[in-house]
C-alpha cells in the first residue's frame, strides 16, 4: 500500500445500512420511526441531541383533535378551522387527511402511556385554543388535547420511550451533513458526522427521512431552541432542491421579551387576555368574535400595532401584558404550571398576582420542504409539479405538506408531527417491501459533503461564526419580521449578499477531532444563511398579505394572483410557483372568502 | 425468603426502632436511680426484664451495624475476595460482641 | 464577573485543569447559560457544552455550578457567589469540558423499561383515568433527564452500573403510579436485588439538586413500601 492508498482509506468513512434511515429525533422523527421499528425494518433515527433535547419537548399547550370531550366536535368543523386558518393556502386534501386522522393518532398516543391530564370523567382533559369554532365559524370550539401545560414534553418523552421498546437504532449526537444521492436523483441515506469523535459516517439506506424541525433561529428574537437551524432545509437545497411557501413565518404573539420563550396560547384558551398600557383589552377591536382568540398572526399583528401606536407597557413601552391572575391560583398552578415557572424565571413576575409581559416572537415555519400526505419529498419534474423524489421523505415542521399554509393554528404542530409522521412511515413500509433491492451506492457520493467539512478545518485568522450569526439573525429581524415591505426586503438581500462573502472568510479557531461543537456551529450557520435567503427571496417575490406575510405595499389578500405555493431554488434564487391543492380527499372544497375572527 | 435486600433494609428499620426506643428509656431508667455510683449502675441491670430490654439493644444494636458495614463494602469496596473477607470480619466481630456483652449481663446475677 | 471553568479536551491536554475567564456581563435578568454561551461566543469558541432549549426543558445543560447540580440554563447569574466555579456533571466520564457521557445513565433508564405495559385489547376510545389517578403521576413525568440527580448521588458513583440511580428509579416509579400499566409487578421484581433499588440510603442528594423540584426519594420510598406489603 502506497501513502496515497493510506490517505484514501483513512479517510474513507465508516459505512453502515439500514433499510430507512431518519434525519432528526423530534416528534416527527420519533413518529415515523417507532412505525418502520414496528414492522421489523431496520431503522437509524441520526439525531445531533439526545432525542428528548429535541425541540418538542418546548411545545406546551397541546394537540388538536376533535375528539369533542368537552364541547361538540368533529373532524369537519377541526378542517374548516385549519382551512380558515391557513388563509385558504393549505391544501386542503392533506388537511382533510390531518384532521380525519386526528382523534385516532392522539388516542394512540395516549394508548402509549402520554399522561394527558384528565377531566372527571376520566377522558382527555381539552382547552380551547385560538382559530377553534363549532359549526364552521360559530361558537368557540374546545379542541386541544392537554398534559398540562407540557404536552410537548410529554408527547416525546412517550414516543422515545417506545422507541426504545421496539429497539429503534439511535444514532445520539450525529450532525447529518448531506444527502447522498446517485445521478438518477434516487436519495440513498445521508453522510452524517460523528460530534463525538470527529469522524464522517455513512448511512446508507433505502429510505431516507428528514425530520429536522424548524429554522427560528435565523430570527434574532426566536421562541425556537439553539439547535433549529433548518438543517434539512440546508440539505435539500444543496441538492438543488426546492423548498415552498418559505415567506410565511409565524411570530407568536406571547414570547416572553429578552429570552424569547413561548408563553402558550392555552394562557388565553384558559381564559387569559391582552392590555395594553391603557388596560384595554385591545383584541376587542381587532377581532370582536374570538377577541384574544383568533389567529395567531392576528394577534401578533394586533400586539405589534398596540406597540408602535406607544400603547406599548413597562418602562419603555414595548410590551403588552398577558393578564391571567383573575383565573385564580389554584387553576394556574393545576393547568400553567410551566408557565408561573417560565414566568418567575425569565421575566420575574408570578402571573398569580401580576401579568407577564410579552412580544411577538419568531415562532413557526410554515413553509419547508414540499411533500405530499404520504410524506414524499415532491418537486416539479417532467409530468406534473409534484412527483416524488425517490428515496427521500420529510415530515414534521421541516417538511410543507402543506396542513398550515400562510398561518398555522395553535396544536395543529404536534398533530402535524404524528399523523404524517406515521403516514410516512407507512408509505415507506409499502414502498420498500415492493423495492427489496438497495441501489448501488456512487463511490463519489459522500464527496461533497466530506469536502464541505473540509473547508472549516482550514487555520488562519478570519472572522467568527458567532458575530456572522448575530449579524444574520439581526438583518432577518429588521427585514423580513412582523412586517414587511418591498424597500426593506430589497435592503435585507443587498446586505445578506454581503454577508455571504463574509461567510466566505470564517475560520475556526478550535481544530480537535473531539466534540467540537464550534464546527457544529458552522455548519448549522451555513443552514441558516440559506434558510434566510429562500425567506427574504420568497417573502419578496410575494405581493400580497395572505395570513403570517404581512406587507404595508401590499396590504390585501390577493386570491387571483397569489392562490398558489411559491417555490424556492438556490441556484439563481429562483422563484417558482404551483397550484394550492384546493379539492379536499372526499368533502366539498372550502372556497376562499374573506378572513374575519 | 423474597429478596434478601428488601429483608436487610427492613432489619435495618425495626433494629432503628428498637435502638431509639432503648436509647429513649435509658437515660429516664438511670435519672430515676440518680446519683450514680458503681453499686447503683450495677443493680440498674439485675431486674430480668432490664437485662432482656438490655441484650435486644445489644442485638439490634449488632444487627443494625452489620447491615450498615455491608452497606459500606458494596457501595466501597469492590474487589470481591477483599470485600468477602472484610464481611466475614465484621460479622464475627459483631457475633462476639453479641456474646461477650451477653456474658457480661448475666455474670451479673 | 469572574468565571473558573473546568477545561478538558482529550486531544490536547494530558490532564484537566480549571481556566479563569473574565466578562463584562450585567447579571441581573442574565441566567448562567448567557454568560456561558457569551464566553463561546466572544472570548473563546472552544468552550464546549451542550445547549438546546435554554428554558429548563430539554435538559441539555446539567453541570456543577459552585458545587452543586444545577441547568445552567436557569441559574440566574445573579445568585452566584463569584468567581463562578463551573464543572462538569460529577460522577460521569468527561468527554470534553463540560460534555459528559450520559451512557450510564441512559442505560439504568432503559432498565427500568419505561415505557406503558397494557396487554388489554386497546379501547377505540382513550383508557379511562380519574383526575385522582392521574395526580398520581404529577412529580413523577415532569422528569427531563437531565441528569443532576443521578450525578449528585453518590450509591450512583460507587456503582453505576449496578444502581438503578434516582432517574431512573423516578422512571420507574412513574410507570408504578400509573392506573393504565399492568406490570407493576415486574417492575418491582426487576428491583428487588441488593443494589438496583437498595443502593438508596435516602441522603436526598437528588432532591436537594433536581431542577424541576421534584423528589426521587419519595418515589423510591413509595417503592419500599410497596415492596414491603407485597412481602407481607
Amino acid at each position: 500500500m502506497g501513502d496515497g492508498d493510506f490517505v484514501a482509506f483513512i479517510m474513507m468513512p465508516v459505512k453502515r445500512k439500514f433499510d430507512a434511515v431518519i434525519v432528526g429525533g423530534g416528534g416527527a422523527g420519533l413518529r415515523a420511526a417507532l412505525q418502520l421499528s414496528g414492522s421489523g425494518l431496520q431503522v437509524a433515527v441520526v439525531s445531533k441531541v439526545f432525542p428528548t433535547r429535541s425541540h418538542t419537548v418546548s411545545a406546551q399547550g397541546g394537540i388538536t383533535a376533535a375528539l369533542g370531550n368537552v364541547t361538540p366536535d368533529n373532524w369537519h368543523w377541526h378542517m374548516y378551522d385549519t382551512v380558515k386558518g391557513s388563509d385558504y393556502l393549505g391544501d386542503q386534501d392533506a388537511i382533510e387527511f390531518m384532521c380525519r386522522h386526528a382523534a385516532e393518532a392522539v388516542i394512540e398516543l395516549e394508548h402509549m402511556g402520554l399522561p394527558f391530564s384528565r377531566l372527571d370523567n376520566g377522558r382527555i382533559y381539552q382547552r380551547p385554543f385560538g382559530g377553534q369554532s363549532m359549526n364552521y365559524g360559530g361558537a368557540q370550539a374546545t379542541r386541544t388535547c392537554a398534559a398540562a401545560d407540557r404536552t410537548g414534553h410529554a408527547l416525546l418523552h412517550t414516543l422515545h420511550q417506545q422507541n426504545l421498546k421496539a429497539r429503534t437504532h439511535f444514532f445520539d449526537e450525529y450532525f447529518a451533513l448531506d444527502l447522498l444521492r446517485d445521478a438518477d436523483g434516487y436519495v440513498l441515506g445521508v453522510t452524517a458526522l460523528c460530534i463525538e469523535t470527529g469522524a464522517p459516517l455513512v448511512i446508507e439506506a433505502r429510505a431516507t427521512l428528514l425530520a429536522t424541525g424548524g429554522a427560528g433561529r435565523i430570527f434574532r428574537y426566536s421562541t425556537n431552541a439553539h439547535i433549529n437551524t433548518g438543517d434539512g432545509l440546508g440539505m435539500v437545497l444543496r441538492a438543488g432542491l426546492a423548498l415552498q411557501d418559505m415567506e410565511f413565518w409565524q411570530f407568536h404573539p406571547t414570547g416572553l421579551p429578552g429570552s424569547g420563550s413561548l408563553i402558550t396560547e392555552g394562557v388565553r384558551g384558559e381564559g387569559g387576555y391582552l392590555v395594553n398600557n391603557r388596560g384595554e383589552r385591545f383584541m376587542e377591536r381587532y377581532a370582536p368574535h374570538a377577541k384574544d382568540l383568533a389567529g395567531r398572526d392576528v394577534v401578533a399583528r394586533a400586539v405589534a400595532l398596540e406597540i408602535h401606536a406607544g400603547r406599548g407597557c413597562g418602562p419603555h413601552g414595548d410590551t403588552i401584558h398577558l393578564k391571567l391572575d383573575h383565573l385564580g391560583a389554584a387553576l394556574i398552578k393545576d393547568k400553567l404550571p410551566g408557565i408561573r415557572e417560565l414566568a418567575l424565571r425569565f421575566a420575574g413576575v408570578d402571573p398569580i398576582d401580576e401579568p407577564i409581559p410579552i412580544v411577538p416572537t419568531a415562532h413557526y415555519m410554515m413553509g419547508g420542504i414540499p411533500t405530499n400526505l404520504h410524506g414524499q419529498v415532491v418537486m416539479p419534474a417532467r409530468f406534473g409539479p409534484e412527483e416524488p423524489v425517490p428515496g427521500l421523505y420529510a415530515v414534521g415542521e421541516c417538511a410543507c405538506v402543506s396542513v398550515h399554509g400562510a398561518n398555522r393554528l395553535g396544536g395543529n404542530s404536534l398533530l402535524d408531527l404524528v399523523v404524517f409522521g406515521r403516514a410516512a412511515g407507512n408509505h415507506i413500509i409499502e414502498t420498500l417491501r415492493e423495492n427489496p433491492f438497495a441501489r448501488l451506492l456512487p463511490e463519489s457520493a459522500a464527496e461533497g459533503a466530506l469536502t464541505r467539512l473540509e473547508r472549516w478545518n482550514k487555520t488562519g485568522a478570519g472572522e467568527n461564526v458567532a458575530d456572522l450569526r448575530l449579524t444574520l439573525q439581526t438583518l432577518m429581524q429588521r427585514h423580513c419580521g412582523v412586517f414587511r415591505t418591498e424597500v426593506l426586503m430589497r435592503e435585507g438581500i443587498a446586505a445578506l449578499d454581503i454577508l455571504q462573502t463574509r461567510l466566505e472568510g470564517v475560520r475556526l479557531a478550535d481544530h480537535s477531532q473531539v466534540f467540537n461543537t464550534a464546527r457544529i456551529e458552522a455548519l448549522e450557520l451555513e443552514n441558516l444563511f440559506v434558510v434566510a435567503r429562500a425567506t427574504l427571496v420568497s417573502a419578496l417575490a410575494r405581493t400580497e398579505s395572505r395570513g403570517a406575510h404581512a406587507r404595508d405595499d401590499y396590504p390585501e389578500r390577493d386570491d387571483d394572483h397569489w392562490l398558489k405555493h411559491t417555490l424556492y431554488t438556490s441556484e439563481n434564487d429562483q422563484i417558482d410557483t404551483k397550484p394550492v391543492r384546493l379539492k379536499p380527499l372526499t368533502v366539498e372544497p372550502f372556497l376562499p372568502k374573506e378572513r374575519t375572527y | 425468603m423474597v429478596g434478601g435486600a428488601l429483608s436487610t433494609w427492613l432489619v435495618q428499620r425495626v433494629s432503628a426502632l428498637l435502638l431509639a426506643a432503648y436509647s429513649l428509656f435509658f437515660p429516664l431508667w438511670v435519672a430515676l436511680h440518680w446519683p450514680l455510683d458503681f453499686a447503683v449502675w450495677r443493680g440498674l441491670f439485675v431486674p430480668l426484664p432490664m437485662r432482656i430490654a438490655t441484650l435486644l439493644f445489644v442485638v439490634a444494636l449488632a444487627l443494625h451495624a452489620w447491615v450498615g458495614m455491608r452497606d459500606i463494602f458494596m457501595d466501597y469496596v469492590h474487589p470481591l475476595g477483599l470485600r468477602l473477607t472484610l464481611h466475614i470480619v465484621a460479622l464475627l466481630w459483631l457475633a462476639a460482641c453479641v456474646v461477650w456483652a451477653t456474658a457480661i449481663l448475666w455474670r451479673l446475677s | 464577573m469572574r468565571f473558573s471553568i473546568y477545561r478538558y479536551d482529550p486531544e490536547q491536554d494530558a490532564k484537566p485543569h480549571m481556566q479563569v475567564y473574565d466578562l463584562d456581563i450585567d447579571p441581573a435578568g442574565n441566567m448562567l447559560l448567557d454568560a456561558l454561551l457569551m464566553i463561546k461566543d466572544t472570548l473563546d469558541s472552544t468552550l464546549t457544552l451542550r445547549r438546546s432549549c435554554r428554558e429548563g426543558v430539554c435538559g441539555s445543560d446539567g453541570m456543577n455550578i459552585n458545587g452543586s447540580n444545577g441547568l445552567a440554563c436557569i441559574t440566574p447569574l445573579a445568585d452566584l457567589k463569584q468567581p463562578v466555579e463551573v464543572r462538569p456533571l460529577p460522577g460521569l466520564p468527561v468527554i470534553r469540558d463540560l460534555v459528559v457521557d450520559m451512557t450510564p445513565l441512559n442505560q439504568q433508564y432503559r432498565s427500568v423499561e419505561p415505557w406503558l405495559n397494557n396487554a388489554d385489547p386497546a379501547p377505540e376510545i382513550e383508557r379511562l383515568q380519574s383526575p385522582e389517578q392521574r395526580a398520581q403521576m404529577d412529580g413523577l413525568v415532569e422528569c427531563i433527564q437531565c441528569g443532576c440527580c443521578s450525578s449528585a448521588c453518590p450509591s450512583f458513583w460507587w456503582n453505576p452500573d449496578k444502581f438503578v440511580g434516582p432517574a431512573g428509579l423516578l422512571a420507574a416509579y412513574r410507570f408504578i403510579a400509573d392506573s393504565r400499566d399492568q406490570t407493576s409487578d415486574r417492575r418491582l421484581d426487576n428491583l428487588q436485588d441488593p443494589y438496583r433499588l437498595f443502593r438508596c440510603h435516602g441522603i436526598m442528594n437528588c432532591v436537594t439538586v433536581c431542577p424541576k423540584g421534584l423528589n426521587p426519594t419519595a418515589a423510591i420510598g413509595k417503592m419500599k413500601t410497596l415492596l414491603v406489603k407485597r412481602g407481607a
